[in-house]
């Protein structure tokens, strides 16, 4: 791309020509985390300490210390999270490719079965049906599955049972085929992790984690706003945090959208 | 004959709210034998260990024989009033406000003649049964009773003034995803506590036993998560001046001590939720619990801990968990001073393993919750400072006070 074009996307996004969408839910303590048994490690909630506020701690500034898990928030998942990934070259947040953090999306609008079937799972053919109408995926696109469900209150977000989440996700076959046949950069989806909420009970367990991050693939959750995203032709730029060796991290992600 | 109490009216919004005041404070440091026992609800004088006699006032040598010998021993509880007399205009300020203010003069069966306040329903030259009681200022008083149940004795104006009774009272329980918690919502209400406010950290989370909180008249639901700064102020925000009783149910159980665990991650989660905790709670509510201390009938009273007695004494089964109990008994202690000039009380549940699923595998005797709750609102009613619940936290205190040395090393099996 020549200079000047980059400065007519400025133009464009200034003028609104492009607009800018935040897919990102804010980073507070009451925002649903992910549930593993006790008895495992967890995921340090988001905690937001006051240092001062414009008071004898500090009589000008206001800032705050922050605490929080890799995998909280709307969140990135490099492919060192999961064991498939781990001996990967160039794995976690601080050394993966910079270019990776900007690719276009494919959206698939799920919502209308997902809000009859909270454990409603993406197939290799509905995907197909989605091709049909829109084109093949491209090579490098992210994969953004729509299902409304950033809509919900939490508890109904969370929506957790005495069987587990049930939440809407891909099946197994799909993320498969998706890595492997459309060489999609990564998966993203609005509930709380890549996978449905079921997914441990899938073959593999958690196949949006096992496929992606064992081919260097990426991961994105509790993403919002979807809806407000065309099918094909939006640009995501969704750079985490440079954690040394993370594993991912909250972050910003928008998306740059056509008006036109 | 004591008038019931009734519930409070609503606080009329033009009369300013009366600061608490504190009765005198000064004690010698033999009188705090008095205190110690007061803490516990019992009843100790001195009594010489040469000739057996049993003296009050506190002091030096034996007023019988001047042995140097006298030690603090429970003490037979029986007496008689000799005469009262009613305080109408005293100087002190606290008393002054709390007019008239009845003492008397109690000859004891054991010997020694004890200046006290008195209940209502305590008769001149009827027996009479004594009690220490911790005051507002958390020193140790003589408060006579009639000996026997006597209606709405509870009610009794100079008795209120000794304990933290639940009724008519709000009280905020503040993790009532426990069985401890609803245990204690339950034993609260049984109690005729007005409103208890039950605080629910992430409420996105299902638990068990929702329904039968939510389905409750004076149970009111409140989002609190007291490991977060913010959730913990902005509830203060909201009903901070309401809270009468402040029950930190607060439970992170887990085992392990330090080198069979990897990393802190899970130090920082019970340091998070027992220690840090604590401080949310104490800087969002502490400063409105202190100031209302004289606020009329429903006046803010007491503060309650739930702690384990491994508090005293690690216990490496669940050494990481020890510390950060012994890290909040710690801050109790802070806490109790720092609540002293609204003249609120702090009473910490010393409890060993309770009968909930982190203690699973450790075998019995272990703590029914229930048996928590009842002795909170028991611990209240009688203006305690300090309950030890259940035979684990009885023995491993009393073994420590025999020799640490050696509860140390049984406790390392």
């Amino acid at each position: 791309m020549q200079s000047n074009n980059l400065l007519e996307l400025a133009g464009a996004i200034s003028s609104g020509a492009v607009r800018v969408v935040d897919l990102t839910f804010t980073l507070s303590p009451d925002f649903p985390v992910i549930v593993l048994p006790p008895e495992f490690g967890q995921a340090a909630p988001v905690r937001i300490q006051e240092i001062s506020r414009y008071d004898g701690r500090g009589p000008a500034w206001y800032w705050n210390n922050i605490t929080f898990g890799e995998h909280t928030g709307t969140h990135f998942d490099a492919p060192i999270h999961w064991f498939t990934g781990k001996n990967l070259p160039n794995n976690a947040v601080d050394t993966m490719p910079a270019k990776d953090m900007i690719a276009p999306a494919c959206v698939i609008d799920c919502s209308a079965q997902a809000a009859q079937d909270p454990d409603f799972l993406l197939t290799v053919p509905l995907v197909e049906a989605w091709e049909a109408k829109h084109g093949r995926i491209p090579d490098r696109n992210w994969v953004l599955l729509r299902t409304d469900w950033s809509k919900k209150g939490w508890r109904d977000y969370a929506n957790l049972g005495d069987d587990g989440a049930h939440t809407p996700g891909p099946n197994a076959a799909v993320m498969k085929w998706l890595v492997e046949e459309r060489g999609v950069i990564g998966f993203g989806n609005e509930t709380i992790g890549t996978d449905a909420g079921q997914a441990g009970h899938f073959e593999p367990p958690y196949p949006a984690h096992h496929f992606l991050h064992g081919a260097g693939r990426y991961g994105l959750q509790c993403l919002c706003n979807l809806d407000q995203l065309p099918a094909t032709g939006a640009i995501i730029v969704a750079s985490p945090l440079k954690i040394q060796n993370g594993s991912g991290s909250p972050l910003r992600v928008i998306a740059l959208v056509s008006s036109t | 004959m004591v008038e019931p109490i009734k519930p409070p009216r609503r606080k009329n919004p033009l009369l300013r709210t009366r600061l608490p005041a504190s009765p005198p404070r000064a004690r010698s440091r033999t009188s705090h034998g008095y205190t110690r026992g007061a803490a516990e609800g019992r009843f100790l004088l001195q009594r010489c260990e040469a000739c057996g006699a049993f003296a009050y006032p506190a002091r030096e040598a034996c007023p019988s024989c001047l042995s140097f010998g006298l030690s603090f021993v429970d003490a037979p509880r029986r007496g008689t009033l000799l005469c009262e007399t009613t305080a109408r205009v005293p100087s002190d300020v606290y008393f002054r406000e709390r007019t008239p203010w009845r003492i008397g003069l109690v000859k004891m069966d054991c010997g020694p003649t004890i200046v006290t306040h008195l209940h209502a329903d305590c008769v001149e030259g009827a027996p009479i049964r004594m009690s220490f009681q911790l005051d507002k200022s958390g020193q140790a008083v003589a408060f006579a009773h009639p000996e026997g149940e006597t209606p709405n004795m509870a009610d009794d104006k100079q008795w209120r003034e000794m304990t933290a009774d639940p009724k008519f009272r709000r009280v905020l329980v503040t993790n009532g995803r426990s069985v401890i918690g609803q245990e204690a919502v339950a034993a609260l209400k049984g109690a005729g506590a007005k409103t208890v406010f039950v605080g629910i950290a992430e409420p996105w989370r299902p638990f068990a036993g929702e329904k039968l909180l939510r389905g409750q008249d004076g149970i009111e639901i409140v989002t609190l998560d007291a490991a977060d700064e913010k959730s913990t102020a902005d509830l203060a925000a909201d009903i901070g001046g309401k809270v009468d009783i402040l029950i930190n149910t607060t439970e992170y159980v887990r085992p392990g001590g330090l080198l069979d665990r990897r990393g802190t991650s899970i130090a920082r989660d019970e340091i998070d939720q027992a220690y840090l905790g604590f401080i949310n709670l104490a800087q969002a509510f502490g400063p409105a619990v202190r100031m209302r201390g004289a606020d009329g009938v429903n006046n803010s009273v007491a503060w309650v801990n739930i702690l384990s007695v491994y508090a005293l004494a690690n216990w490496p089964a669940f050494g990481a968990y020890s510390a950060s109990q012994a890290a909040c008994l710690s801050l109790s202690h802070c806490l109790r001073a720092e609540l002293r000039p609204g003249g609120v009380r702090v009473l910490n549940l010393f409890t060993g393993p309770v009968d909930t699923e982190w203690f699973q595998t450790v075998p019995p005797p272990k703590v029914a919750p229930r048996a928590i709750a009842q002795a909170i609102v028991s611990g209240l009613r009688g203006g305690l400072e300090e309950m030890y619940v259940g035979d684990v936290a009885e023995e491993i205190r009393q073994r420590l006070a025999a020799n640490p040395k050696a509860l140390e090393r049984e406790l390392d099996r």
